[in-house]
């Protein structure tokens, strides 16, 4: 059974345009899923939906068998799904890290000594150990994030959205928390959905599904999607620029092959074919 | 501009400052219902020299410069100004002993703007030890601390506490964020520095308005991101810090206890006598 599976998920905010229209996906445990969209395309609605922050019109969303239809599984479905939103700031609840990782435990009535280890389960799964006593506000917008997932990991979550997480970031800091994503992934099994409209964080996805008005327009590979490029280009989205740069090379008659989509691929590829004349 | 959340805070390691909050802010009180008690007949001014040496010696164990628990005056200087200048014009007790056109001054307003004066300086000296040495998330907790017996009458205390916090948690957020908006108006050509004051009040609308809506669209998300943390309110809460008594707050209690006895001696005033 999968671990998150929505089944024809619509949902509006107002009752007459719906953002999210008729959404079917399946995301297994360990999996690290992308889905990917323009602004204004739903993709934030979907996070919110995914944590029963929401509920949707029609269709359900089930989690580790809860489903979000049941009032009273919400607590269960937000203690498995933890979001991670995009702006750190508006996060964090407490004036110092360590209790800002302790405010999700809190809630759950865990005990004072276990709520202890989580903080330093979570806070050295992030890197942020050094932290521990120190302001939020004294810190970056990545360490910020970083100590947003901690206060999301506390509560111990089988899978951890990002919703646009790196969106408000500058390039190290969004590099930092897509490492700590990945390492999660990787080290701890947690099941990690980034919603994002960067192209270049879905290429290390398993699975990647394209929004565009609330629909799911494609999904696949991230070698699948990239094929489809004028799909992408009319849901307003662009390639890394690695693979526009290596589709230029093709053109003008370089013998690269398809499916180039990261730097290291693209500098890799030329340094052979340099060797090869 | 960030430090103002800290409030005063003068982070040092010291007997003062490693004292429960809780007793912290207690141990204020009881040294304002002390001021207040000293008497303005006849041996006042003893009274208040014994707050004052109290002040001082907290101030020397806790570490923190003098000049930093003076400087806590200057907020109030005015107000402080006001009361006394009332008192020599408007108290026509005791004898006149200056006339000048419309203006009589008594002996008893001298003496009653002299008891003013000491008595708010010395309370403001006492409460900013306490802001001195206690961080505003340590005074927070010691106030949420200290009302969780209201609980009984159904007030809601960990919401009040939890308000409080995040309240601190926004200021320097906030100050950034305004910060920002009066750059952004003023490279739109904004001006907030020339004209009287009325025309600069008016033009800090165009700051407030952002700010405003922008702590609402604030408040939204971080609903969001409480409830996406399993917030529920109160209920089946437990709390991961926790505060200790040690042997500090009793030195601290029995010192302040010390004080009030101090001055409610002083004050009987039959009984000085004849020590005298």
């Amino acid at each position: 059974m999968s671990l998150l599976k929505a089944e024809n998920v619509s949902f509006s905010y107002d009752k007459r345009i719906k953002v999210v229209k008729n959404v079917s996906l399946a995301v297994e445990e360990g999996e690290s899923v992308a889905i990917i969209g323009h602004n204004g395309s739903g993709k934030s609605t979907l996070a919110k939906l995914f944590n029963a922050l929401i509920c949707p019109d029609q269709g359900k969303i089930t989690v580790d068998g809860f489903c979000s239809d049941d009032k009273k599984s919400l607590f269960e479905i937000r203690k498995r799904v933890g979001v991670v939103f995009q702006n750190p700031d508006n996060q964090l609840v407490a004036s110092i890290v360590e209790d800002d990782v302790a405010f999700g435990p809190e809630n759950l009535g865990v005990k004072r000594e276990e709520i202890g280890q989580r903080i330093d389960f979570a806070l050295a799964a992030v890197g942020m150990e050094k932290f521990r006593y120190s302001s939020p506000t004294r810190l970056s917008g990545g360490q910020k994030q970083r100590i947003a997932i901690a206060g999301v990991l506390a509560l111990m979550p089988k899978i951890l959205v990002l919703d646009e997480s790196t969106a408000m970031l500058d390039p190290k800091g969004r590099k930092e928390v897509l490492a700590v994503a990945e390492k999660l992934n990787k080290e701890h099994n947690v099941t990690v959905i980034n919603i994002t409209h960067y192209m270049d964080e879905v290429v290390r996805a398993d699975k990647v599904y394209v929004v565009n008005d609330g629909e799911i327009v494609l999904s696949g590979t991230p070698n699948e999607i990239f094929k489809e490029k004028d799909l992408l280009k009319t849901c307003g989205l662009e390639l890394p620029l690695a693979a526009i740069v290596a589709d230029k090379l093709i053109e003008c008659g370089v013998n690269l092959p398809q499916g180039i989509l990261t730097e290291e691929q693209l500098a890799e590829e030329l340094c052979a074919l340099k060797r090869k004349i | 501009m960030k430090d103002v959340a800290f409030g005063q805070y003068y982070p040092a390691e010291s007997f003062v400052h490693k004292m429960d909050a809780r007793v912290k802010i207690l141990a204020v009180i009881a040294y304002m219902v002390a001021v207040f008690l000293v008497k303005s007949v006849p041996y006042q001014f003893l009274g208040f020299a014994a707050c004052l040496l109290f002040v001082m010696i907290a101030t020397a164990v806790a570490k923190v410069p003098f000049l930093r628990v003076l400087k806590s005056i200057k907020a109030i200087l005015f107000f402080v100004v006001l009361s006394a200048v009332l008192q020599l014009f408007f108290n026509t007790s005791g004898t006149l002993v200056f006339e000048w056109k419309f203006i009589k001054i008594y002996n008893g307003g001298l003496l009653n703007a002299a008891f003013i004066i000491a008595r708010i300086t010395l309370i403001v000296l006492g409460a900013s030890i306490l802001t001195l040495t206690t961080s505003p998330v340590e005074i927070a907790d010691g106030i949420e601390s200290l009302l969780y017996p209201l609980k009984w009458i159904k007030f809601p205390v960990h919401e009040f506490a939890l308000i409080m916090s995040i309240a601190l948690r926004f200021i320097p957020t906030l100050l950034d964020e305004t910060d920002r908006i009066i750059k952004a108006q003023k490279a739109r050509g904004a001006d907030f520095e020339s004209g009287n004051i009325f025309k600069r009040a008016k033009a800090l609308i165009p700051v407030l308005i952002p700010l405003l809506i922008s702590s609402f669209r604030r408040a939204d998300e971080l609903a969001d991101a409480m409830d996406a943390r399993c917030y529920s309110g109160s209920k089946c809460r437990t709390k991961y810090k926790k505060m200790k008594l040690t042997w500090r707050d009793l030195i601290g209690t029995l010192v302040i206890g010390g004080l009030i006895t101090g001055v409610v001696l002083l004050n009987n005033s039959g009984l000085l006598a004849v020590v005298i």
